[in-house]
Parts: structure tokens; C-alpha cells; sequence
């Protein structure tokens, strides 16, 4: 099917399913412990041998000898993989550096060997005795020092154009009444998930199976082949259960290639865990930027000129964290440019990681739009709104397709009492706390992506959806049980949901917050074509039938839905495509963030009070789930902004605080009541449902929000993530 | 993990005996500090003596008005014994800010004592670390420093005591009793207990090989407000950047011990004599001589501020 005109009405409308708060329906299966993740499928293997990964203990560099014979003698162990042994490796499209190393070392931690045996601690303990000599070479870690030699990357799908100008923005930021120019820095970020990547691997002769935590089955199914240069019918990848991961697993990693290299070398099904102090310099990580951003405007607070430039490092060969994209569509003004460069850095590969380009990027650009509003003597909320746009900015002939922004900004204000802000910083005191309260916009944009589904219809009448779709938490197969049952007219017990699995048809997975929108659609065309099987069966006018209540209507006919499975299964298969719909106009998502804190006058430690989110995504097709997506993202931002950063040590290269102990994400104690509101929204541009994304929007511009009410509760601005508090605590008053 | 043998001492003098013959043998209590370190084979034991079943586990009071607490109490049970909560104030309020309620259930008195540092580079075994393997050099000299010491340490080590309930400890000048391996008891004061790096960091504390900490002892109460602040970057669940723990009497005088700025709880005796005059006063005799790195510098600033506060608070 082809979405290339606006939805009209449709059976989705009838809304009996869809836009419900339902629960998620494998919530049981995670209460109780019973959701298969990978590293547990003891229902499919139940004896496997396990492997435990070495990491690369230089950051550049040579192995110049490896010695595996004393962990090949130890108590238990079957084999010992490295690149010497392994036989021909292809890299992969998506990953920078090779997911298992030697004898060149790109990075900290990357795999060099898996020692497999009999148990997880024999395999651990042989590890220890695998003996590795190295040739460090010297390498590029900081991204203040390399910056000055930054390039401007080759423009990709992902990252759009390098450079944009628009108007002519050196002169009319000179010109401007008021001006800002300031440097705003995020910090490397490490995805922390609770569930580690792992895998259990299985080769039947020369056809591999592996059972995985990934979110995008069909892009890792093609690198797995790719990678192992097998032909990719021969490679099969389940990933049914994910247990979060924000990025990370949209791509194959080491634990995958590894756990089919040792089920081979080891003649049985093999199941690797990545140790949680080898994830944040082994695997991928939201890239450090350092964010310069150049505001023009008129005294009446109109935008004259906008510039946003953005420097972030990589591997050879990686990319750019796309910071400025937000940038370019967010507020008007005629005069713009944005612009992006990438240094080279021997540092563990960056990535996707939640909301990427638009996290980062906000967390500066919505600084700078406080800093601005305060020079301007215009509050925050009514500045963003005046330089509101209807229309892309650069490309002023192409409308968004809803865009309420001021809508959420506005309702923002008045629910979380903004008008109770004092302008001036540093004025309200509650004890020895400071209080503030700071806002910033949110902005992601809707992204889509082909979409398929198989739906079989039984003699009980119940519907069995199939589609390599994922569920990273999000909810994934309850709002793709409620589509079929609001398709096919039949109550949520009627409809049984299986994903992950390469075998099924082709989805658009779960990144970049197109999941929810693009999956459902994919499903709509695969019910579209039931309900036509259906109707073909029962000798209705398809055009016609209503699916309502277990039964197809016609007129004043009706008839049981599943009788017309009562001689065989009716199955139907089919993806949703999209045409040109999403060049001509923009679509995104938008959201007004609202944050109270209290900063300890003498410490500077800063505590968030309340949190609310106003969010315009489209319709939303399950209200309980899509506000879990929101509230996990505040949390995300909120450590963003106070806590979260991968530290690097400069000088041996590598991310030191490589555990969830030195890496900090919030806890219960920093998170305060959370407040999510949806505008009623349907975006008729988007797909038949009328819905985007909504788990990213959550995330973006979160941070900033934080930023500015710290600013506001102690007068001091902290442009450098995260905000610890010694980053202010010279200027905080006197203690009396 | 390396293979281990196991054993289940009888008596506090047999377990250090066992401790005696068996070189590189260690004590187990709660455990939540040491197995982590064995699975990541910082430490390697060849030998476990379970110490969990010695009855080292009660709060007694003492002839001279104190309060004798077991070497195997919980961080539960003695931050929610009453007489602790009463009248040792700040040592049940530093208990708590400690890690999480899970493992204060696991955690015990003395393994509280013994818990190793946190510098990230102790625990990354492929770096140089003079604590963990010594004469290999310091990794973090140069390196990630925010949370590492600013006063006392060495050219070996700039490592520091992540215990909160030490920081109390030593502000109330308890006393630690042992048993050593051939069955004769002693006792040394909370100040000569855990020693500076120097040349020697992997050496941590007085004890002697297999000596076993068998109770720690609170003198008298001593009254006056007791505060205990633990400054970190997340409101729970985190070690600190900067403890100050307090004992303040009306008349103004006080004492004061801090966490997460030396290789042991820091206290200055003579430096507490300034304590009417001001936080400012003190904190200059109390941290003369710090050499803090670029990235910990604000230490200073924070430990002069959270005293500040502190004392605000106590004549409030
Ligand atoms: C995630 C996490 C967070 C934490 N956060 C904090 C925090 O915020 N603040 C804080 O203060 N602590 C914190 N801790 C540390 C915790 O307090 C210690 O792990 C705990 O107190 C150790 O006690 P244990 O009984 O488990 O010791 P064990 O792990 O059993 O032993 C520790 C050491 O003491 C020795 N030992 C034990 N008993 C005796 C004895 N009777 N005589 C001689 N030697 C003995 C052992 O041989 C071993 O060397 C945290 C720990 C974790 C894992
Ligand atoms: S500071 Fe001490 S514990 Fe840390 S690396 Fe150096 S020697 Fe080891």
C-alpha cells in the first residue's frame, strides 16, 4: 500500500482500540520474569556453552603477540575466537570499527577474543589467563584539541546538508539591535540500558540462528550475513524481548558476530553477554559536541539572524552528531546558517543514541534561546512564540503539516503556573534551597519508514499479527494489537502479536521515533487486505463491510468474521509505503518542557521539584504507553542535564567511568512528579493513522529546560553539560 | 574469579588463626564488596573464612556509658538500633545516605570499615594501579581525578576511603577491637586505624595478616546537634564528592571529620578549636597543605560551604 495523499476517514477513526490507555499487554510477562530475553532462552537451548568477551586494553594501536594456551587448558573451556582464528571477517556498513579486533586496535575495548566453556565462570576465569601483548601507538582523545583540525563530513541520508545558508547571515547578525554569541558543550553519553547486549548463536550445518536483543531485525540480519559472508537466507535473528536500548542495539555488535564465531569454533550453541564494564567503550555512544550559537534580533524580540555550528569527533571513516538539525526548522528568521564538523578521534565510535542530533542540539540552542529572551527583556515562553513559523525556515514553500506549537508552549505555561516565575534570577529562596523554574521547547522530527505485517485470520476468529517489528519497552505490541483489533473488529483478547523475527515481513523497527507510526501503518495495509480477503469470502462489497464486534456487517447482513476462516486460515500480507508527502511538507513533532529545581545554596547540588511536558505528536494511539515513552525520555533528559557524562581520559583514551557506578543516571530520589499532556491532535499527512512519533519528542529540549531553571533559582549560567555543582559553585551567594 | 577454598570459623580466635595459615585468606561478611572484586579478580583470595556465624552481631552497652557494636552488625540494624539513633545521631545519618537499602541489609561494621576505594582505575584491572598491583604505577595521577583525594595523598596513590559511616566513626572517636592469630586481643583508636597511601596504598589499615575486627566501640554519648552532609551529584544511591560530618555543642565548640577528600576519614583535632569562628576559620587549618588537582579543586570550596551550612543549620 501507498500512503501519498492525506488520510481520509477510515476504520481507525471509529476509535473503539485505538487511543485507549490500555495496558501493556506483555506487562505480565515482565512483572513475573517470564519474558524471554535473550540471554535466557533455556526453552531453546538448554545446556549452551557461554562466552565471556576480552576487550583491547589500548586505545591504537597492535597486538604484537597473543598467547591463548594457558585459557585453553583451563578447567571447561571449548575454544578461545580471535581474528587470527576466526577466518575472514566483513565489516559491516553501519559499524565504524570492526566488531572483533586485531591485530589493529581502533579502539578501548574493542573485542579481541571469546573464550568459550562450559560455564560462565569458567569462561571468565579463563579469560583472565588469555595473555596479550600490545604496541600503543598515539592517538587523537580530545575533542578540544582536535577540533582546530575538524572537517566538514560528507553529507549522508542521516546527517542532510553539511553546511546551510539562507539570506545573508554574517550582515544581519551584525545589524542585529541584540545579539548573542555564546559556546554551549555537551559531554559523550552512554546509553545505559539495563539490559546488556547478548546473544545466544545456534548453526544447524551452515544455516545460523541467533536469538538477540536488537532493535532494527532486518538491518542486523543483512550485517550479521555480511559481516560472516553468508548468503543472508542462511542467517535467521529473533529479538522478540529487548530490554531497552536507546540506540544501542539499533545496529550488530560484537556480542552477535561473537556468539556465532564461538558456536562454531566450539561445535554448540554458544550465548554471550557483553560484561557491563566493557558496554560503554566497546559499543557506541551519543557523541561530545561543542556547540557555538549566534542570535540576531530586532528589540521587538522578531529572530534576524540565527547560527548554529557544531563540532563532534569520531573514528575515521564515522560521523557527525547532527546537532544543528533542529536549528533549521524550529524558528523563523531570514538570515540563517548552521553548520557541522567532524574531528577525528581514536575514541570508542559514536552513535545513535535517543533523539540523536536533536538532544544535543536543543540542550544548546534552548540555552541560547533563554539567554536571548533575558537580553531582551521578553519571558521565554513569548519570545519562542513570536518567532514561531508556519513553514520550513529554509524552505519557506513547504508548510509543516501541523504545527501547534505555540499550543504547547501556551498550555505549558498556564498548567504549570508560569506566571509564578520570577524574571530575575536568584530571588526565591525556599530555606537553604534556591528555587527556579525554567521551560524550553521540544522538537523532533516525525520520520517514517516502510513497513510490513502478515495477518492470518482463524477459525476461533482470532487475528495473529506478524512482522519483524521490535518492543524496546515501548510498547510496540500492544499499539500494533490495538490497530488489528480496531482493523478487524474484534476485542484486544482476539489479537496475538508476534515480533523480532527475520523470518516475518520486513518492518521499519524501532529508532529514531518512527517505530509507533510507521509499524501500525504497515500493519493498517496488511488488515486492509484482510478485511478484503474477508469480504471476497463472505461475498460482500469490501468497500462496504464494517468490521465491528467480532462480525462483518453489510446493510442489515451480517456474519460472524470468523466463519470466514471456518474452511483455513485467511491470510494477508502487505507494507506501507510512503510517497512524496514528507518532501512537500515538514512533519515533526513539538513540545513545551516546564521544570521546577532547587539548588542547595551552599553545595550548588541541584534537585528537580516537578517536571511537565505538553506534547503535540499526532494522535496518540495508546495514551498509558506513549506517556511511559515521555516520562522514561524527562528522566533521560534530567540526567542529561545533571548528571550523565562518559569520562575521558585524555591521555590513555578511553572512557573511564565504564560501569553503572561511575556512570550516573538518575535514581528514584532525583525524579519528582511528572506531568505529560498530549494535545488532541490527528496529522492526516503522516499515515492512516494519523499519528508520529513520541518517544524521542520526550527527550528534546529536557535538558535545557533543567539548564534555565537552575539559572533562574541561583542567577549563575552554566553553558557546559552536565551541571554538577562545581560548575557554579564559586557563584553562589553567601552563606549567612 | 579464581577457584577459592571455603571455611565456616567457630570462634573469633580460630577464624584469625585460619586467617594466619592460609597467605593472601580472607574474612567474608556481607560480602558486597569483595565478591565484586573477585569477579573482577582485583582481589584473587586462595581462601574465604566466613565470618557470618561468630555471634559478632549484637549492640551492647559498655561499663564506661558506650556502646560495644559487632564486627558483624548490619549498616541496617545499626543505623535503626535506638540507642544509636539517639544519641549517636550522626552515625545512623551516615549510615543511610550510604548505598542503597539492599545492601546496607548485607553490608556489616567492619567490612564497612574495610570496603576498598572507588577509583575508577582500581577497578579497571588493565590499568596501572600501585593499590591494587604494587610498584605498576598510578593511572589516575594525570588522569580522571574529580573524585579523588585532595589532601594526604602520595606520589603513589591519590585514591580515597569511600565510607560514609567512617567519617562518623571518627568524629566520635570509636575504637576498633581485634583478635589477632594467635588469640590476644587489642584495640586502637578510630584515628590510627586506616593510614595514609604513601608508598605503600595497597596497605590500608593497622591490622596485621588474619587479624579480625571483632567489635567497634563508642565512647559516651557526646550531645550537641549531630549533622551529617553527603554532597554528590545524584540524590541517592552515589558515593560522595565531598562528607562533612559534624558534632556541634551549644557553646559553640564542635567537631568535625570529612568523607571523600583523603586515603581515610579526615579529621584535624587542632583545627577544631577554630570552630566558633566560623567555617571559613577552620577549614584552613583542617586542609592545610591540600594539593588538589584542576578537576577536584572545588573540593576545597565545597567542604569550607557544606561546613558553613552546617553550622548554619545547627544554631537554627
Ligand atoms: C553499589 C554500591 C554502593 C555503595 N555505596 C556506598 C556508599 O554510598 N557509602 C558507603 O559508605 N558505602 C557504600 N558501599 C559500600 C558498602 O558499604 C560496603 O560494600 C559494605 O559496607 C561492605 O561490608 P560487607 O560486610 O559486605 O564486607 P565484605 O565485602 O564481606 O568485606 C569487605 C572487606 O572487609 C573484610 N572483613 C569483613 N569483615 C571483617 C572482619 N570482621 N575483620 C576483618 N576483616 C573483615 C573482608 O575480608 C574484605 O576485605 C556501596 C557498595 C556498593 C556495592
Ligand atoms: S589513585 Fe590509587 S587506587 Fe587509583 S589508580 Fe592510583 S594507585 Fe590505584
Amino acid at each position: 500500500m501507498k500512503f501519498d495523499s492525506p488520510a481520509a476517514a477510515n476504520p481507525i477513526d471509529r476509535l473503539k482500540v485505538i487511543g485507549r490507555p490500555l495496558d501493556r499487554i506483555d506487562g505480565p510477562l515482565k512483572t513475573t520474569g517470564t519474558a524471554p530475553y535473550a540471554y535466557e532462552r533455556h526453552d531453546i537451548v538448554a545446556d549452551p556453552a557461554y562466552g565471556h568477551v576480552i576487550g583491547a586494553t589500548i586505545a591504537k594501536g597492535r597486538i604484537t603477540a597473543m598467547d591463548l594456551s594457558a585459557a585453553e587448558r583451563a578447567p571447561g573451556v571449548l575454544a578461545v575466537v580471535t581474528a587470527q582464528n576466526a577466518g575472514a571477517l566483513t565489516k559491516g556498513n553501519y559499524n565504524t570499527a570492526h566488531l572483533l579486533g586485531g591485530p589493529a586496535i581502533q579502539h578501548y575495548h574493542q573485542a579481541v577474543a571469546l573464550v568459550v566453556a562450559e560455564s560462565f565462570e569458567q569462561a571468565r576465569a579463563a579469560a583472565h589467563l588469555v595473555r596479550i601483548d600490545y604496541k600503543a601507538e598515539p592517538g587523537s582523545f580530545d575533542l578540544y584539541t582536535a577540533k582546530g583540525a575538524a572537517t566538514a563530513p560528507e553529507p549522508t541520508d542521516l546527517t542532510g546538508p553539511i553546511d546551510t545558508h539562507i539570506g545573508d547571515f554574517p550582515r544581519a547578525y551584525a545589524q542585529a539591535a541584540v545579539r548573542l554569541d555564546e559556546t554551549y558543550t555537551t559531554p559523550d553519553q552512554s546509553h545505559a540500558m539495563m539490559e546488556p547486549h547478548a546473544t545466544l548463536a545456534r548453526w544447524e550445518g551452515d544455516r545460523l540462528t541467533v536469538w538477540t536483543s536488537n532493535q532494527m531485525v532486518a538491518w542486523s540480519t543483512g550485517e550479521l550475513a555480511t559481516t560472516l559472508g553468508l548468503p543472508p537466507e542462511k542467517v535467521r535473528l529473533i529479538s522478540p524481548y529487548i530490554g531497552g536500548g536507546f540506540g544501542s542495539k539499533l545496529f550488530l555488535r560484537a556480542d552477535v558476530v561473537l556468539a556465532a564465531l564461538g558456536a562454531r569454533a566450539a561445535g554448540r550453541p554458544v550465548k554471550v553477554a557483553l560484561q557491563r564494564p566493557l558496554i560503554a567503550n566497546n559499543t557506541t555512544h551519543r557523541p561530545a559536541t561543542i556547540q557555538r550559537i549566534r542570535l540576531g534580533a530586532e528589540r521587538d524580540g522578531t529572530i534576524s539572524a540565527i547560527g548554529h555550528e557544531s563540532w563532534s569527533g569520531d573514528l575515521e571513516g564515522g560521523g557527525p552528531e547532527t546537532a544543528v538539525g533542529q536549528t533549521r526548522l524550529l524558528y523563523a528568521g531570514a538570515n540563517r546558517m548552521t553548520s557541522m564538523r567532524l574531528a577525528v578521534l581514536d575514541l570508542p565510535e559514536g552513535n545513535a543514541m535517543r533523539a540523536p542530533g536533536e538532544a544535543p542540539g536543543l540542550m544548546a540552542l534552548e540555552i541560547a534561546m533563554d539567554e536571548m529572551a533575558e537580553k531582551l527583556g521578553i519571558d521565554p515562553v513569548e519570545f519562542r512564540i513570536r518567532n514561531d513559523t508556519q513553514v520550513d525556515p529554509e524552505h519557506p514553500e513547504r508548510p509543516f503539516s501541523a504545527r501547534p506549537f505555540a499550543q504547547c508552549l501556551r498550555l505549558g505555561a498556564e498548567r504549570f503556573g508560569w506566571d509564578r516565575r520570577n524574571a530575575r534570577p536568584g530571588q526565591i529562596r525556599d530555606g537553604r534551597w534556591l528555587i527556579g523554574l525554567g521551560m524550553a521547547a521540544g522538537f523532533r522530527n516525525n520520520l517514517l519508514a516502510k513497513s510490513g505485517a502478515r495477518v492470518r485470520l482463524d477459525s476461533r476468529g482470532i487475528v495473529t499479527v506478524e512482522t519483524d517489528m521490535t518492543d524496546i519497552g515501548t510498547g510496540s505490541y500492544t499499539i500494533i494489537a490495538q490497530t488489528a483489533a480496531e482493523m478487524m473488529g474484534v476485542p484486544m483478547d482476539q489479537v496475538q502479536v508476534v515480533l523480532g523475527d527475520s523470518s516475518f515481513p520486513v518492518s521499519a523497527g524501532s529508532g529514531g521515533q518512527w517505530g509507533a507510526a510507521s509499524s501500525t501503518a504497515g500493519v493498517y495495509a496488511a488488515c486492509m487486505k484482510l478485511r478484503e480477503e474477508v469480504a471476497r469470502k463472505m461475498s460482500f462489497n469490501s468497500a462496504d463491510a464494517e468490521f465491528v464486534d467480532g462480525e462483518v456487517r453489510v446493510g442489515n447482513r451480517s456474519a460472524k468474521l470468523r466463519a470466514a476462516a471456518a474452511e483455513g486460515d485467511l491470510v494477508a500480507e502487505d507494507s506501507m509505503e510512503y510517497g512524496d508527502i514528507a518532501e512537500k511538507m515538514q512533519q515533526s513533532t513539538f513540545a513545551g518542557h516546564f521544570v521546577e529545581v532547587a539548588v542547595d545554596s551552599a553545595t550548588g547540588e541541584s534537585r528537580i521539584r516537578r517536571m511537565l511536558a505538553v506534547c503535540a505528536a499526532g494522535r496518540i494511539l495508546n495514551p498509558k504507553s506513549a506517556r511511559s515513552q515521555v516520562i522514561g525520555a524527562m528522566t533521560m533528559g534530567a540526567g542529561a542535564a545533571l548528571m550523565e557524562e562518559l569520562a575521558v581520559d585524555t591521555k590513555r583514551g578511553f572512557f573511564v567511568n565504564h560501569d553503572l557506578a561511575g556512570y550516573e543516571v538518575p535514581v528514584h530520589a532525583d525524579i519528582p512528579h511528572q506531568e505529560v499532556v498530549f494535545l488532541d491532535e490527528t496529522d492526516p499527512m503522516s499515515t492512516p493513522l494519523k499519528a508520529k512519533g513520541v518517544g524521542e519528542l520526550g527527550i528534546c529540549g529536557v535538558g535545557a529546560a533543567v539548564a534555565n531553571a537552575i539559572y533562574n533559582a541561583t542567577g549563575a549560567r552554566v553553558r557546559d553539560y552536565p551541571i554538577t555543582l562545581d560548575k557554579h559553585l564559586d557563584r553562589l551567594p553567601e552563606i549567612a | 574469579m579464581r577457584p577459592f577454598t571455603y571455611e565456616r570459623a567457630a570462634t573469633p580466635a580460630a577464624a584469625a588463626a585460619a586467617a594466619a595459615r592460609t597467605q593472601g585468606a580472607r574474612f567474608i561478611a556481607g560480602g558486597t564488596n569483595l565478591l565484586d572484586l573477585m569477579k573482577l579478580q582485583i582481589e584473587t583470595p586462595p581462601h574465604l573464612i566466613d565470618v557470618n556465624e561468630l555471634g559478632l552481631d549484637t549492640i551492647e552497652a559498655t561499663e564506661q556509658g558506650g556502646l560495644r557494636i559487632g564486627a558483624l552488625v548490619s549498616n541496617t540494624d545499626l543505623a535503626a538500633d535506638q540507642r544509636v539513633r539517639r544519641d549517636y545521631e550522626l552515625l545512623a545519618r551516615a549510615l543511610l545516605t550510604g548505598a542503597s537499602g539492599q545492601l546496607r541489609n548485607k553490608a556489616t561494621t567492619a567490612g564497612n570499615l574495610l570496603q576498598r576505594t572507588r577509583c575508577p582505575y582500581f577497578y579497571d584491572t588493565a590499568q596501572p594501579c600501585n593499590k591494587r598491583k604494587p610498584g605498576s604505577g598510578c593511572a589516575a595521577i594525570g588522569g580522571f581525578t574529580r573524585q579523588l583525594a585532595i589532601i594526604g595523598a602520595s606520589e603513589a596513590c591519590i585514591a580515597t576511603h569511600p565510607s560514609d559511616m567512617a567519617v562518623a566513626l571518627r568524629a566520635l572517636d570509636a575504637t576498633v577491637e581485634t583478635v589477632q592469630a594467635d588469640g590476644s586481643a587489642r584495640a586502637f583508636p578510630i584515628a590510627e586505624f586506616h593510614r595514609l597511601p604513601g608508598d605503600t596504598p595497597h596497605v590500608e589499615t593497622a591490622l596485621e595478616p588474619g587479624e579480625l575486627i571483632t567489635a567497634v566501640v563508642l565512647p559516651k554519648p557526646l550531645g550537641g546537634r549531630q549533622i551529617y552532609r553527603k554532597v554528590r551529584d545524584r540524590a541517592s544511591y552515589a558515593f560522595a564528592l565531598v562528607s562533612v560530618g559534624a558534632v556541634l555543642q551549644p557553646d559553640g565548640s564542635g567537631r568535625v571529620a570529612l568523607g571523600g577528600v583523603a586515603h581515610k576519614p579526615w579529621r584535624v583535632e587542632a583545627a577544631e578549636r577554630e570552630m566558633p569562628r566560623g567555617a571559613n576559620a577552620v577549614v584552613g587549618p583542617l586542609l592545610a597543605g591540600a594539593r588538589p588537582t584542576r578537576e577536584n579543586a572545588f573540593k576545597i570550596t565545597l567542604v569550607e560551604r557544606t561546613l558553613a551550612s552546617i553550622l548554619v543549620e545547627a544554631r537554627g
